[in-house]
């Protein structure tokens, strides 16, 4: 029986820990509110791009000559898995689920004999699959010194994906991010961005027989738009990645301060009644002590 | 006069979105205006100023902006700018700055037609920055 002492050590230690998770809950919502709302802000851009890129893309694909960020090296055999994750843990099972998806498609490859190699945007990731994967992580970008998640952030990692493309390092890039769907619904998605992956036109962008005209060229604009593409989609999974990485945390830090309360009320009880068992068993030892003068 | 939608945003948000009559935009290859009922065109953009007239013959909304695409299709005008700023809250230190990054640019090129491009996108730099300030 854990004496009285300990029962409030106890106690005092859960109701810390309690407040920190409160208050780091608290944190997490106001966060939450100002990523959603710049995921919210460069949705019209990527959504742009696309229907341009999309309108543009149909009638280069097949051509010869189109660029390989388009059409791709003509070979599927080695792959570079983009994983963004957070640089921070205790936001639930956010970090874990993107690295379990990226681990089951790297497996998947390597069992299929393609070679695989890592980089990844946010430590934690990092630290899950560098222990399966030993040797295969090329390098880790921690977003720790980013305060505002920028356009030039996500630019930065995108040119550096985009010149290890052109120097033959891989042929196919696929990015590991999680959608946020609401504060209790993060999506882990895998999203394939070298060869370009477009939808196709809709039926809304048809010209009615008008003919484009491109300044200063197709394929000039093409050169430009792909790699900007990139750093596009990029982005998008970085600023979904910080609003569901909030949203992690947010619920899961909710969960804690629950848990700490109902342990608080348990430990209460127990120390109430082994204090009312100490007083009783005071109380009958001076009344027998009585009773045997 | 007829109007015409248009929209100009940049990776971090949507900056303008409305019926316009007349938008001059600084294209790689010369300005041109943009009236309602266009031909389909794209282009990309040199940096400068996007000149955007809710009526012909009003005062223009100024916009500088740092490259990036214009798309004119029978829906209207987007552009889509690499970075936008209104010119009211644009000031030297801020072209500086963009300067600064097409310095870095050029230096950075890895092929000859990526450096050409630099280099263009950083003389119309200073050519702007020499004209306005």
């Amino acid at each position: 029986m854990a004496s009285l002492k300990d029962l409030r050590n106890r106690i005092a230690s859960v109701k810390a820990t309690q407040k920190i998770t409160k208050a780091m809950q608290m944190v997490a919502a106001a966060k939450l509110r100002r990523a959603e709302l710049a995921a919210a802000a460069a949705r019209p851009y990527a959504e742009r791009m696309e229907r341009v890129l999309a309108n543009l893309a149909s009638s280069m694909r097949d051509a010869p000559g189109a660029p390989q960020l388009l059409a791709g090296t003509g070979e599927d055999r080695r792959h570079l898995l983009v994983v963004m994750t957070a640089d921070r843990g205790l936001a639930g099972g956010f970090n874990a689920s993107i690295a379990r998806l990226a681990r089951d498609e790297a497996r998947r490859l390597i069992a299929e004999g393609k070679e695989v190699r890592f980089l990844c945007v946010g430590r934690k990731g990092a630290d899950i699959l560098r222990r399966q994967f030993p040797g295969k992580i090329d390098d880790v970008i921690s977003l720790r010194e980013v305060k505002t998640l920028g356009y030039s952030t996500a630019n930065e990692i995108g040119e550096r994906i985009i010149r290890e493309y052109q120097d033959g390092g891989f042929d196919v890039a696929t990015l590991f991010f999680s959608k946020f769907r609401s504060v209790v619904s993060q999506i882990p998605t895998a999203q394939q961005v070298i060869p370009a992956q477009i939808p196709e036109a809709t039926g809304e962008d048809q010209l009615n027989g008008a003919i484009y005209e491109y300044e200063p060229s197709e394929e000039e604009i093409l050169e430009v738009l792909l790699p900007k593409n990139v750093s596009i989609q990029i982005f998008k999974g970085l600023l979904e990645n910080a609003a569901s990485e909030q949203g992690a945390r947010m619920s899961a830090m909710d969960n804690a301060t629950r848990n700490a309360g109902e342990m608080i009320k348990k430990l209460s009880l127990q120390y109430n009644r082994t204090r009312q068992a100490q007083i009783t068993k005071e109380l009958i030892e001076i009344i027998s002590g009585a009773e045997a003068l | 006069m007829d109007t015409f939608p248009f929209e100009l945003v940049s990776p971090e948000k949507l900056l303008i979105s409305e019926d316009v009559e007349h938008v001059v935009v600084p294209g790689m290859e010369g300005e041109f205006g943009v009236l309602a009922h266009h031909a389909p065109l794209m282009s990309t953009l040199k940096p400068g100023v996007v000149k955007v007239y809710k009526t012909d013959g009003g005062e223009p909304r100024r916009l500088f902006v740092r490259g990036g695409f214009a798309d004119v299709n029978p829906r209207g005008l987007t552009i889509l700018a690499d970075e936008a700023i209104p010119m009211e809250e644009l000031d030297a230190a801020k072209l500086d700055l963009a300067i600064r990054d097409a310095e870095e640019d050029v230096a950075d090129a890895v092929d000859d037609a990526r450096r050409v491009r630099a280099q263009a996108q950083l003389d119309q730099l200073r050519e702007l920055r020499g004209s306005l300030f």
